[in-house]
């Protein structure tokens, strides 16, 4: 056959020299254009790649990323390891498409328990590669060209360039920070959006809202009211809102994570989205669910199914066994979920009592783990700048692991372009750390301090 | 209020699969399964127990490197250094992905969109169609024609696949060895389509997920390897099929830095890392079988080797059942011709090809599944392929025993 091919293929070569000026043609068309798509059109800087090589090469204490630097919970890890040593290797080979069997079903009976609600795991609950790719899904399957993104400020900073990869138009609108009371630290919920501006950013054109709560990187934990506050406008306008509720287990104070999708008219127009990395501090296991009415999540299947299709197995088989000790535990001391955010919220204090000692002010959060700290009284180091283009913060955050070794994330990363130098004197800090790690930063902020202070 | 929230349009006519149809199908246990591409076989022990030493290091239990684990970027690129006889960059030219299916996804999005066509041979791995379709640009197909001279399958028109190139051709699309053919893809052969895409100035995705399955008296080459193709081509390969843990989902796409750098955006910007302990395994397995690339231990041989001779199995079961199989030079399926079993489904009224309709009636009937080979060919051709179902054969003796009961009942059993 290859030898019939042989005189048939040279005599197609030669056809092919005989058409030379056409071909250069087309090819300098082809050269005059870039290579890669219009989508990826202002969405290739990327804040974390930057400052993680940063923090790899300098760091001695690093509280810039967020993952935990203390191992999963032990029942986890075994989860893991008995998935392994078991006698079905079948853990080994593709798993349900849009979520292994186990981890759907405890996920639907772990979440209906949460919101009052009957879940079927095969239509209400879908796995992602963590919830990153689950936020993908959502803007892929929803964002169209031209629709409209309601993204409030500070956000992670993935929601932009995803929403802009899928065609569509971030609309900004702020938390403000009010004045905290006479004497005393700012808390999170001093970050408040103001309902007329709110309302003011939907139109007719907004297809979503994006929300996150507990929030990345304030800490702020959305209240009941302002909960309906956006609730009210997601229903009057007809908005789908997708809800980021990753750090959903870790809320301090006593507070309570309230889930929008309970509120009402709101299930039919929720994704919500969740993530065992946060909740197992398993952030490399990259498993993570959205779960909603089946007339959207039809719509995130088929995109999952024509982007990667499966998740891996063995680590949603451990993750099912996790939730399903956290069922029958929820509630109780012994839970992670009751555990973990009390640990966290003693490390948070740790960390404000630091912060606050030497200057830079830091505003409690009232979930997540992490912290924001207003560094304007404590930045004489690093000059301003007038006219650069790099906001202060992130000089700051730059200089600050370069020569203090002590990594962090500047706020403005969690800005839009426009509004980076909004609030450009703050940084945020990462919380979930051993007690050496964070004992390590106080001593690097504490020689810090003094040998601003000796002459 | 329905309108609202409807899907979007690069999603619209891309939600049924033939997966989702046919795994819930053939998930009965009773059924003997030679349908989806998964191996029942066990992976190499020493992968297993690379994953069970890496989860129990705090640390690989967090995030990576987004763009791959470092120790697994490295792993590849001294392996694929070695088959390619040129450097490869570990960061710059290499992107881990979530499976072979994540790196055909980033490649799409990252360089093709609305106003392009993409050349697909069919028939072809199923997704490649969707994908382009949500990338907004246009397929264009071409079909291998099988020249019927006992051996191996097909080969292109060579005229008719010049034809389709023009200056919107953003891409081809290769799969060697093929999926569900089984075709190696011959030095001419590549030749003939990296000289159009050099001509067209056209890039190359590589599917190359079956590199390692290769059966005596073929050999897979790379066509990025080519002159002037480096540049030029994306080129896929997956852990999954290297060693049989399709459920590991990682993968990785290899070329040069002005290309991979487009795919890592769209990486950074879908799901910005894999999972951190598989990746470290999966280094550590490399490590194993790189040292030993030399010998034929290796399980990239040897792997090929316990294939070919399951290949040779399933033959000689179709061909005693009185089918007629399409011997394959590479990968782990068989396609055969069905319509000499002479099975009447007219009268199921559904407007399904005449595959679909069989397969489902060999799955309730004779409780063995397979996949209808017209669920990897475009509108045009779907007829032309009607009649031929696709068995996968990455099983273990035990599974192909029962296939074999099967097929020796069947004539039996048929009216």
């Amino acid at each position: 056959m290859l030898r019939r091919a042989g005189p048939s293929l040279r005599h197609f070569l030669l056809e092919g020299k005989a058409s030379a000026g056409y071909s250069s043609y087309s090819s300098e068309a082809k050269m005059s254009k870039p290579v890669q798509a219009r989508r990826l059109e202002g969405i290739d800087k990327n804040i974390w790649v930057e400052f993680v090589k940063l923090a790899a090469t300098y760091s001695t204490v690093n509280l810039g990323q967020g993952f935990p630097d203390f191992p999963p919970p032990d029942f986890l890890k075994e989860a893991l390891v008995k998935a392994l040593s078991g006698e079905n290797h079948m853990l080994h080979q593709y798993t349900r498409a849009f979520g292994h069997p186990p981890l759907v079903k405890i996920l639907a009976q772990f979440f209906g328990k949460l919101l009052e609600r009957d879940l079927d795991p095969m239509t209400n609950v879908m796995v992602t590669v963590g919830a990153y790719q689950a936020l993908f899904c959502c803007f892929q399957a929803f964002i169209d060209e031209g629709d409209e993104v309601i993204i409030i400020e500070p956000f992670f900073d993935c929601y932009e360039p995803m929403v802009k990869m899928a065609g569509g138009m971030p609309v900004f609108v702020p938390l403000r920070p009010k004045a905290p009371k006479d004497g005393k630290l700012m808390s999170s919920a001093d970050w408040q959006l103001d309902p007329a501006e709110l309302a003011s950013k939907f139109s007719e054109r907004t297809k979503a809202i994006v929300l996150n709560s507990p929030n990345n990187p304030l800490g702020k934990v959305f209240s009941r009211g302002e909960l309906e506050l956006i609730a009210d406008l997601c229903v009057k306008h007809d908005v789908l809102c997708i809800s980021d509720e990753v750090y959903e287990w870790l809320v301090y104070d006593g507070k309570e994570h309230i889930r929008i999708a309970s509120l009402r008219g709101m299930w039919d127009r929720t994704v919500i989205i969740g993530s065992a990395g946060k909740t197992f501090s398993a952030t490399g296991w990259k498993v993570g669910w959205t779960v909603g009415p089946n007339r959207l999540l039809q719509h995130l299947r088929t995109v999952h199914q024509n982007s990667v299709y499966h998740c891996a197995t063995v680590a949603q088989e451990a993750v099912a066994q996790g939730f399903q000790r956290e069922l029958r535990l929820y509630g109780k001391p012994e839970s992670y979920f009751v555990q973990l955010p009390k640990e966290l919220q003693q490390k948070r204090d740790w960390l404000v009592q630091s912060l606050d000692a030497v200057g830079m002010k830091p505003i409690i959060p009232e979930g997540t783990y992490f912290l924001v700290a207003d560094i304007s009284q404590f930045k004489s180091d690093v000059p301003d700048v007038p006219d650069s283009d790099e906001p202060y913060d992130s000089r700051f955050a730059k200089w600050m692991v370069k020569n203090k070794g002590l990594a962090a994330i500047p706020l403005s990363a969690f800005y839009c372009g426009a509004h980076k130098n909004n609030y450009n004197h703050f940084i945020r800090f990462c919380f979930a750390k051993e007690e050496a790690t964070l004992k390590a930063a106080n001593d690097i902020l504490q020689k810090w301090k003094q040998e601003k202070t000796s002459p | 209020m329905a309108f609202r929230h409807k899907n979007t349009r690069r999603i619209e006519g891309l939600d049924s699969n033939v997966w989702v149809e046919f795994t819930k199908v053939a998930a009965d246990p009773s059924i003997v399964n030679l349908g989806q591409g998964l191996p029942d076989i066990s992976p190499p022990s020493y992968v297993k127990e690379e994953l069970a030493k890496a989860a129990a290091v705090d640390r690989l239990n967090q995030y990576t490197r987004g763009f791959g684990h470092p120790s697994l970027v490295k792993a590849l690129s001294q392996v694929y250094e070695r088959v390619c006889g040129r450097k490869i960059d570990p960061l710059t030219d290499i992107l881990v992905t979530v499976g072979a299916y994540g790196s055909l996804f980033s490649t799409i999005q990252a360089l093709i969109e609305e106003g392009d066509e993409v050349i697909i041979i069919e028939p072809f791995y199923d997704c490649y169609e969707p994908m382009v379709k949500m990338a907004g640009a246009k397929p264009v197909f071409i079909p291998l024609r099988y020249k019927n001279d006992g051996n191996s399958a097909s080969s292109a028109d060579w005229a008719e696949l010049a034809n389709k190139f023009n200056s919107k051709t953003k891409a081809i699309i290769l799969n060697t060895p093929h999926n569900p053919i089984g075709k190696v893809f011959t030095r001419e052969e590549l030749q003939v389509i990296a000289d159009l895409c050099i001509k067209h100035d056209t890039l190359c995705i590589s599917d190359e997920v079956y590199e390692w399955l290769v059966y005596k008296g073929n050999k897979h080459i790379k066509i990025a390897m080519l002159p002037g193709m480096w540049e030029r081509t994306i080129t896929i390969g997956s852990a999954g099929k290297t060693y049989s843990v399709t459920g590991w989902k990682l993968g990785w796409s290899i070329g040069p830095p002005n290309l991979i750098k487009h795919l890592q955006v769209v990486h950074q910007n879908t799901l910005y890392t894999c999972p951190t302990p598989l990746q470290e395994a999966l280094a550590q397995a490399f490590w194993i079988d790189y040292k030993r690339m030399d010998d034929s231990d290796c399980y990239f041989y040897s792997l090929s080797r316990e294939l070919e001779s399951k290949r040779d199995r399933m033959a000689q079961l179709l061909q005693e059942a009185g089918l007629k199989p399409v011997i394959p030079d590479g990968g782990y399926f068989m396609i055969v011709d069905v319509s000499t079993l002479n099975v009447d489904l007219s009268e199921v009224d559904e407007k399904q090809p005449y595959d679909y309709k069989f397969v489902k009636w060999m799955i309730t009937s004779k409780k063995l599944s397979a996949i209808p080979l017209s669920a990897f060919c475009g509108p045009e051709t779907k007829r032309q392929f009607e009649k031929y179902i696709r068995f996968c054969f990455i099983k273990k003796d035990s599974t192909l025993d029962a296939a074999e009961a099967i097929l020796k009942n069947w004539n039996k059993q048929t009216a």
